[in-house]
């Protein structure tokens, strides 16, 4: 069975300039132990998902419909008698068994709260422990993400760190329970390109260390090609394509996705960088058939007005695009 | 095998024509700047309202002698302090003078006084603060430090001095005013260009040769004006409960039309007998100084580019 | 932190001096004589000996050096208008009643403020939300004199509910206490109110729930301090302000205190008891900015203190 098993799940936005459909109608699973990257640009819905997962939407954000189970549990509000429970439950889990690390070091730290106050709190919310021992747990921990000199760093705030080091921390708080599921959002967008490689290389190690499943928000394929068993790409809220990492980068389906690896520079090929011209669709008014079709070089009349349907490739390998029937029926004409 | 998808008919699977893709998606249609805080603004209803009222009190307070048989000194001794009636909408007071009247062109003097002093700390403050901000470095430190210096000292104790050594008149009014209340507007400027200037589009200013004054007031001072607007709304009040505190101690301006708080301080002498009419400039004040906080308050949120 | 604070004093030492310099020469633009309404009774003789003894014959620097000597020691000289009592006994008898009531509103203002503020922001209910917004809307749109008349008129003269004479017992203490704090606890209210929603949006409040902190946790320790920055900035001069009291409040309610005497010393050109008050506001000013900067930066550890 899967740890996380998301189906048809669907989330709205209330705006001033109306209801957002940011996720629409989306199903996939995580497996025990496994790395799964999720890759779209902004705007396809990828943070969305793994907010509504976490229970951490906006107030203004909503989970329309569909399930999230975890661990066997469901753990969508519907699933609870009241907002209370809902909350105790939610509380119980994240941070313990559910972790996230986030975006933005530079704003995901409270300013005004010590460093080792921040890493503490995760620690003592999960376990009954007394304040010494919860300090040397988190500066043990601090040091395995390698903060050097956790000690004195323990008492620092988190303007005296870079955004490098803040990020050690995010993670080092997101791994301070040994949780079953990590989820990892563009966890080194914001940082400088030589940090990118150490983050990486950190949420790899501890990884392995804890034999936790990962789950990798990126809009950067090169970020999930050294990272991911499996691969799923999204795009306008819906997911396009989905497989095991080999079979996304050496056999794509999806246009979406053969446009997106076109944009990994590969110094070997010598290729020039291919822009996907264009901008994502209104997800005001979401389209009707494929969200790409605006975009896609080889749109046909069927994909403005119908979603295509998913075809299975492989066990691992699905992918949403009306281009294989164009095939097939091409090749039934030539018979 | 059926399925659904054998329903679709061969010609579905032709390839989409360039033309038939919306290939530009924008987001939110092209407005202007300025359109578009209307737009917004307009959907604050208490925002509206509190412009209505303004405008409202504008006109009347330009109109009030074409409009009125009254003067605001015509007294009627048979009349004293009456109670509203079709002849005084509002009553009269102590003199038999019409409360209508007396208030209108009361609003003269509380508006003017406002609007004036609230302009004049437009451009004090943000003279100051833009060049405090802009200069950076020694020149920063000395202007903010005599703000400091400002900012210390009890300002109605400058404004009643103020009053007392040049007269009861307007000018002195605005020049007690002005004395300290321009140092928020100065704050908030200096922050602003400090933040502004190290931006891009400074620079490339810069490079492209502009002078640095140029590049102060066309550009960094443009970037922040939505909050020098607000501010500026809400500086309005300010100097109209300034000048009539000072008019209700009895230090006011004076002159023979009176102000919204000399109104005030008149119907006072008689509040135990006829108290309705404290009612009338106190309305007066409160509605004014309401429609130009929520007037700010729309602002505020129009003029946000955060809420776009 | 030490260092700072005296840097700061030694500052507001400075800015006294000028104040207090300021202040004297204004004064003594202000045209008329201090003994004018008895000029016509007096003969001129008495009067240049009224002159000689409040020392106002010699040159008016000469004036200042004697002044600024003496008040240095902490000797303010004696009041002109009230027939030589001195300054320090005047103040002395006012001072507390006027800080009692000040410490009162300062109280009734920030609990009132932050209760109804944080009621605003946190509320489910939209018409709560909005209806907390549009009084304290109201509340600031109301001058504070205007609305002790009204209070004054309503409670005590026409209800006759409350007591509205001196400062005798805690009941006194409501009318002329809701008049004072009325216009801050709207202030506060709103503050309170647009700060926490805007707390509550950033990112650090996500990752406190993501560790699994309960959501009253999450208010209290992730939300609370960084929401109070801007209350404290405003609350800081408020309290000097609300402390050196209201020379309406203290006229209507007839409360003995100083903030009647603020007024009344200029108009009748006591110069002594206007410059003992100057220097007096200008302290409590001072040192509730000092005061202000030093919370603020023990709250927030980025704001480094001396920069």
């Amino acid at each position: 069975m899967a740890l996380l098993d998301v189906t048809n799940l669907s989330v709205d936005f209330q705006t001033d300039q109306g209801v957002v459909h940011a996720v629409r109608d989306i199903s996939f699973q995580v497996g025990e132990s496994e790395v799964v990257g999720i890759v779209g640009e902004s705007g396809s819905g990828k943070s969305v998902t793994m907010y509504s997962v976490m229970g951490l939407l906006a107030s203004n954000g909503d989970i329309k419909e569909g399930s999230v189970t975890f661990d066997g549990t469901e753990i969508t509000r519907k699933a609870f008698p009241n907002q209370k429970a809902y909350e105790a439950a939610m509380s119980r889990i994240r941070g313990n068994d559910m972790s996230m690390i986030f975006q933005d070091p530079m704003t995901f730290l409270n300013p005004v709260i010590k460093i080792g106050k921040q890493v503490t709190e995760v620690i003592k919310n999960h376990n009954k422990i007394s304040d010494a021992q919860a300090k040397e747990q988190a500066v043990s921990l601090m040091g395995q993400v390698g903060i050097p000199s956790p000690e004195q760093r323990f008492g620092q705030y988190p303007h005296e760190f870079s955004g490098g080091m803040r990020q050690r921390i995010i993670i080092a708080m997101a791994l301070a329970n040994n949780p079953k599921l990590i989820i990892a959002d563009e966890p080194t967008t914001a940082l400088d390109v030589t940090i990118q490689a150490q983050v990486l290389d950190l949420i790899k190690e501890m990884k392995e260390k804890l034999n936790s499943s990962v789950i990798m928000i990126t809009h950067d394929l090169g970020v999930v090609a050294s990272l991911c068993d499996r691969i799923i790409i999204m795009y306008g809220g819906k997911i396009v394509e989905s497989g095991r990492a080999r079979e996304i980068f050496y056999e794509p389906r999806h246009p979406y996705t053969m446009g997106l690896l076109r944009c990994v520079h590969n110094p070997e090929k010598k290729e020039k960088l291919m822009p996907i011209p264009g901008s994502p669709p209104d997800l005001l008014k979401p389209p009707a058939g494929c969200p790409f079709v605006d975009r896609c070089s080889k749109a046909m009349k069927i994909c403005k007005v119908q979603m295509p349907k998913e075809t299975v490739y492989s066990e691992t390998h699905v992918c949403a695009c009306w281009l294989e029937e164009a095939e097939r029926r091409k090749g039934e004409r030539h018979v | 095998m059926m399925t659904y998808t054998e329903q679709i008919e061969d010609s579905m699977f032709d390839k989409l024509e360039e033309s038939e893709k919306d290939t530009e998606f924008i987001a939110m249609e092209s407005k202007t700047y300025l359109k578009d805080a209307w737009d917004c603004f307009k959907k604050n209803r208490l925002a509206l309202a509190g412009l209505i009222f303004l405008l409202f009190m504008v006109v009347l307070a330009v109109m009030v002698p074409v409009l009125s048989p009254y003067t605001y000194d015509s007294q009627n001794l048979d009349v004293r302090n009456a109670l509203p009636s079709m002849a005084h909408p509002l009553g009269t007071d102590k003199l038999g003078r019409d409360i209508l009247v007396r208030l209108m062109f009361g609003a003269r003097i509380s508006l003017m006084v406002g609007f004036v002093a609230a302009f004049l700390n437009l451009i004090i403050g943000v003279v100051y603060g833009g060049v405090s901000g802009f200069m950076g470095g020694k020149t920063d430190m000395v202007m903010m430090r005599i703000i400091d210096c400002i900012y210390s000292i009890p300002s109605m104790l400058y404004v009643i001095l103020i009053m007392m050594v040049f007269g009861s008149n307007i000018g002195s009014v605005l020049l007690g005013i002005c004395v300290s209340s321009w140092i928020g507007m100065a704050r908030q400027v200096r922050t602003q260009v400090q933040t502004l200037k190290q931006q891009e589009f400074a620079l490339a200013a810069y490079v492209i040769g502009a002078g640095k004054l140029r590049i102060l007031f066309k550009h960094l001072i443009i970037n922040c004006m939505g909050p020098i607007i607000v501010s500026t709304t809400l500086m309005v009040p300010e100097a109209i409960f300034t000048e009539s505190f000072l008019a209700f101690i009895g230090i006011g301006i004076s002159l023979p039309q009176a102000s919204w708080g000399t109104l005030a301080s008149e119907a006072r002498s008689v509040i135990q007998s006829y108290p309705l009419q404290i009612v009338w400039p106190v309305l007066a004040i409160c509605l004014t100084v309401l429609s130009l906080n929520f007037i700010g308050d729309g602002l505020g949120e129009a003029l946000d580019p955060k809420n776009r | 932190m030490v260092r700072y604070t005296i840097k700061r004093l030694a500052v507001g030492a400075v800015t006294l001096f000028l104040l207090a310099t300021i202040t004297f020469f204004l004064m003594h633009m202000i045209p008329g004589s201090p003994f004018a309404g008895e000029t016509t009774k007096l003969p001129v003789k008495v009067l240049d000996k009224l002159y000689e003894k409040y020392g106002l014959d010699k040159p008016l620097l000469e004036q200042y050096v004697i002044y600024m000597k003496n008040a240095v020691r902490g000797d303010f000289g004696v009041s002109i208008y009230r027939k030589g009592k001195s300054i320090e006994k005047i103040i002395a008898a006012g001072l507390p009643y006027t800080v009692r009531l000040g410490a009162v509103s300062v109280c009734v203002a920030l609990l009132m403020g932050i209760f109804l503020g944080t009621v605003a922001a946190f509320t489910k209910k939209r018409w709560l939300s909005n209806l907390v917004l549009i009084v304290a809307t109201a509340g600031v749109s109301m001058p504070g004199f205007l609305l002790s008349v009204l209070l004054l008129l309503l409670f005590g003269v026409v209800l006759k509910w409350l007591p509205f004479v001196g400062l005798n017992s805690p009941l006194h203490y409501i009318l002329p206490a809701t008049g004072m704090a009325f216009a801050p606890i709207s202030m506060i209210a709103r503050l309170v109110r647009s700060s926490l929603r805007e707390v509550m949006k950033q990112d650090y409040m996500v990752l406190a729930r993501a560790k699994g902190t309960p959501e009253k946790l999450v208010i209290w320790r992730h939300g609370l301090k960084n929401a109070m920055l801007p209350v404290i900035t405003y609350a800081g001069p408020m309290i000097a302000t609300l402390l050196t009291g209201s020379f309406v409040i203290e006229s209507l309610y007839s409360i003995p205190g100083i903030g009647a005497e603020f007024v009344t010393s200029i108009t009748n050109r006591d110069y002594t008891m206007i410059m003992a008050l100057t220097i007096l506001y200008g302290t409590f000013i001072i040192i509730a900015n000092i005061i202000t900067d030093i919370v603020n930066a023990m709250i927030d550890p980025r704001i480094k203190l001396g920069k």
